[in-house]
């Protein structure tokens, strides 16, 4: 029994730092409208900076006072960060501000190894709660209590700052209504900028106050916004209650979940998950989402088939890239190779992205999960590759039917954060599992049948289907469901009423696209041999929305342009510098900012500008204008 | 009297909102070819009314039946399967598609053919298309981008796509709203001609009392929830307590009013 207690209360204790940093996160998406996904990052660096902190002041006050300095200074980060990049995309789409504040997460991940070294730092033990209290033969850290109490302290001081001063009242309104605040004459540029601030603090306190409990590393950050993520999806984004209910919930969870399911403890919180979102959508204490701002797209191009000229040089450019293994070395087919097989798992990613609205944040457990059929029927049931190949990619469309039924519950950035949530699940079974998946070590000897084993022939390979499947997935764009399935991206309202189930529509795009990632994916493990949980991790995901953003979101086939140019870029990147998470950061950050119409919506803009000046034509009979594409 | 139901019966709708009784008993029938207003003042309640009819919103007691099939309390999308079509007071239109495709779109669900992937959407029921847009005198622009169309041609739009299931019902909500006067009487002339031709029963809610007297065969007059008047336009006209609901004499909140009569 009183291991059951000191079990709870250790739950109770791991609560305290994930109700802060997702009080933080729901009191700057109330305000700012904006997911932040670096709030994981700034959780980080106060756990870093608290760590330099308390190792060079000494004493009790030494300590306490460098967790709150720690803090402060981490929230005037946020400032600088709120005033040079979030300013500029206050009314970007929300898919550029999910993608923008993750930019900056790679970024912070990369500065904090060149800065504090790529080791974990152990910190010092809380001066006045070194020891452990005894419990019925059961040993209770006393600073597990310490935090029991910190988050109801903390929970009633929002309380207070939100409900007894003016700053707080101005919060609640702007979380109604910013709009209205700001016509009654309120600075909002100060107000945003304080409510982040205040968010960014109550992170980093987060941060800096784990260090007597764990070691600071710097994955830290990624670890904490899943479970975050998890916590307001189940409590509600934007109410401080259901973050402090949901982390305790959470917390609990996983501390028994660790019991029942020794191995795959995450499970426990998925279903929880599962059950809060068939019953309330919008969590334990969220409100419904009033009908979803439409963000008015960058352009109104309307899409259209290819002409039969377009179709030609397609075609042309197919059969130059056909006759590379003619002249090129192993190195280059095996680039070339991979380049085809991202062009498969960006097309399909833009598929649900562009042509379905629905942004996921962890496709790659779909791509993944190709890999891993492709390595269990390879390897366990020892079947040819053909077979594997078209089985393989099943495992992707299954873990994508029973993802995205629930994800397509919600939309916009719900729908990002459980598809981040869902791939991160599905990560930790791969790297938790290991009797089945081989968890860390992958499971490795996934080669080619001799047909397609020379670099030659898998370049073909590769390059015929990633042919196929963007030519099929053009075509469903232009089909009956492709029609339908934007109608339902365009207008929920109008497409109910013309007969038309969103979600199923919704689901069954999130189905093709998973089964087309994992297609790529299955490829994917017989070019390298082996497949591994990076396969299915975050970085692989937010890789497919950068190509998907490079290319242009709003094209219909931008992203084979943005597949080939990014992947190209990343291979040599990584092989110049050690710092390819900074560089790549700031490259997503600096498209966002100023490049959003992505490659090929540029292109497309510039040719639709130069055929705009040039005939003086009346504009009454000027047909949709055409794509270069 | 005849046996056949009536295309639209409404029997007894009522709805609260806590304590307030949005919608209180509301009863009326519709005919084929019949053109319905339901008009009242602001807060009368004709919205929320409107929104049991298409779906949107579901009655505490009260049935509403379509040509005697119980209709109540079915999904939005259910009920324009069944041939009702809708346009809404803040125009809803797929605004990255071609006027043409917007129009598609609702013959592609018409047709069942949402599931299919690999067919060609551009050329699906072209004609068709071509046709409701000509009819609603939007043929000249099914290539313009409908994120393009004035406010106006929104809504003759809206009524295209309305048309496409072949509807034996249309339910309009404010369909003038927003538009300019000589607009307005266009596009209701146009929806009335429509609906005798086709035999098309149009239930539509109206601010514009010249749009109301006008094309409406019958109008029912809502106050605060309960249904105060119905008849030709010209009874209603000289109805004592819609004169008194619209130009006001002094107890249009005394609750004993108009309510109890």
């Amino acid at each position: 029994m009183a291991f059951y207690v000191v079990q709870f209360l250790t739950g109770l204790a791991s609560a305290a730092s994930l109700f802060l940093v997702a009080s933080g996160l729901s009191i700057i998406f109330g305000v700012t409208r904006i997911v932040n996904f670096a709030h994981g990052a700034f959780y980080m660096i106060g756990a870093y900076i608290a760590f330099t902190l308390t190792e060079r002041l000494s004493g009790a006050c030494g300590f306490w006072g460098a967790i709150v300095i720690a803090a402060f200074a981490v929230a005037l980060i946020g400032v600088i960060v709120e005033m040079v990049l979030l300013r500029r995309i206050y009314h970007a789409p929300e898919l550029f501000q999910l993608l923008a504040t993750f930019g900056l997460t790679l970024m912070v991940e990369d500065l904090v190894v060149l800065i504090w070294g790529p080791d974990d730092l152990v910190g010092r033990r809380a001066p006045g709660f070194k020891g452990a209290i005894d419990f019925f033969g059961q040993n209770i850290p006393s600073y597990d209590l310490f935090l029991i109490v910190l988050s109801p302290v903390v929970l009633g001081i929002l309380w207070l700052l939100f409900q007894r001063t003016r700053w707080g009242v101005l919060v609640r309104a702007a979380t109604q209504d910013r709009d209205m605040v700001a016509a009654l004459g309120v600075n909002q540029k100060w107000l945003f900028t304080s409510v982040f601030a205040v968010g960014v603090f109550l992170a980093a306190l987060g941060g800096a106050l784990q260090i007597p409990r764990d070691a600071v590393h710097h994955a830290m950050d990624l670890r904490i916004i899943v479970e975050v993520f998890v916590v307001v999806v189940i409590g509600g984004l934007g109410s401080i209650v259901g973050a402090f209910v949901a982390a305790v919930l959470v917390s609990e969870l996983n501390a028994f979940g660790i019991l029942i399911f020794p191995k795959i403890s995450i499970i426990l919180v998925f279903l929880v998950m599962a059950v809060v979102l068939i019953v309330r959508p919008w969590g334990l204490f969220g409100k419904p989402e009033a009908a979803a701002r439409k963000t008015p797209g960058l352009t109104v191009n309307p899409w259209r088939p290819l002409t039969s000229n377009e179709r030609l040089a397609a075609l042309a450019a197919l059969v130059i890239a056909a006759t590379l293994p003619l002249f090129a070395g192993n190195y280059v087919l095996t680039v070339g190779s991979e380049i085809a097989i991202f062009v498969i798992f960006a097309v399909s990613l833009h598929f649900l992205m562009s042509v379905g609205g629905l942004a996921s944040f962890g496709h790659a457990a779909y791509f993944g999960l190709g890999a891993y059929g492709v390595a269990f029927l390879a390897k366990i049931a020892g079947l040819p590759m053909i077979v594997c190949l078209l089985l393989g990619p099943l495992l992707g469309c299954m873990g994508a039917a029973v993802f995205g039924f629930f994800a397509v519950q919600l939309s916009g950035v719900y729908f990002a954060m459980l598809t981040l949530a869902f791939a991160q699940i599905v990560w930790s079974i791969a790297f938790q599992w290991v009797s089945v998946t081989g968890g860390d070590n992958g499971i490795l000897g996934v080669w080619p049948s001799s047909w397609a084993a020379s670099p030659g022939h898998f370049y073909w390979l590769a390059l015929g289907v990633a042919a196929l499947v963007t030519v099929a997935l053009r075509a469903m764009v232009f089909s009956p469901f492709g029609y339908a399935l934007r109608a339902t991206r365009d207008s929920p309202l109008r497409s109910e009423a013309v007969g038309i189930n969103a979600k199923r529509i919704q689901w069954t795009a999130f189905v093709i696209a998973g089964t087309t990632a994992g297609i790529g994916g299955a490829l994917f493990a017989y070019l390298k041999g082996s497949v591994f949980p990076d396969n299915l991790g975050i970085s692989l995901s937010v890789d497919a929305l950068v190509m998907v953003l490079l290319g242009g979101v709003e094209t219909v086939s931008g992203a084979v342009i943005g597949a080939i140019v990014y992947k190209a870029l990343n291979i040599w990147l990584v092989s110049q510098t050690d710092l390819s998470k900074l560089v790549l950061g700031g490259f997503i950050v600096l498209i966002v900012v100023v490049f959003p119409k992505g490659i090929v919506g540029t292109l497309e803009m510039l040719a639709q500008r130069r055929r705009k000046t040039s005939p003086p034509g009346s504009p009454l009979l000027a047909k949709p204008i055409e794509s270069v594409e | 009297m005849s046996v056949a139901p009536p295309l639209l019966a409404v029997e007894g709708l009522s709805k609260s909102y806590g304590g307030i009784h949005a919608v209180r008993g509301v009863s009326f029938s519709l005919r084929s070819g019949e053109i319905l207003a339901l008009i009242g003042p602001n807060g009368a309640g004709k919205s929320t009314c409107f929104d049991m009819l298409n779906g949107q919103n579901k009655p505490d007691t009260g049935h509403v039946r379509l040509l005697g099939e119980e209709i109540t309390g079915k999904k939005p999308r259910e009920i324009w399967r069944l041939g009702v079509g809708r346009t809404f007071q803040i125009t809803a239109t797929f605004a990255t598609m071609t006027v043409r495709e917007n129009v598609q779109v609702a013959l592609i669900s018409h047709g069942k053919q949402l599931f299919n992937l690999f067919g060609s959407a551009p050329n699906f029921d072209r004609g068709e298309a071509g046709r409701l847009l000509e009819l609603v005198g939007m043929g000249g622009y099914a290539d313009r981008p409908c994120g393009e169309l004035a406010y106006g041609d929104l809504k003759r739009l809206e009524l295209a796509v309305a048309l496409a299931n072949e509807p034996k019902l249309l339910l309009m909500d404010e369909p003038t709203a927003g538009m300019a006067p000589r607009e307005r009487v266009e596009l209701m002339r146009l929806t009335a001609q429509i609906a005798r031709e086709k035999s098309i029963g149009v239930l539509f809610t109206e601010h514009d009392m010249d749009v109301v007297f006008e094309h409406a065969d019958r109008i029912i007059v809502l106050n605060r929830g309960t249904l105060i008047a119905e008849g030709s336009p010209a009874e209603v006209r000289s109805n004592p307590q819609v004169q008194a609901v619209y130009l006001g004499d002094g107890l249009l909140y005394d609750a004993g009013h108009g309510a109890s009569a």
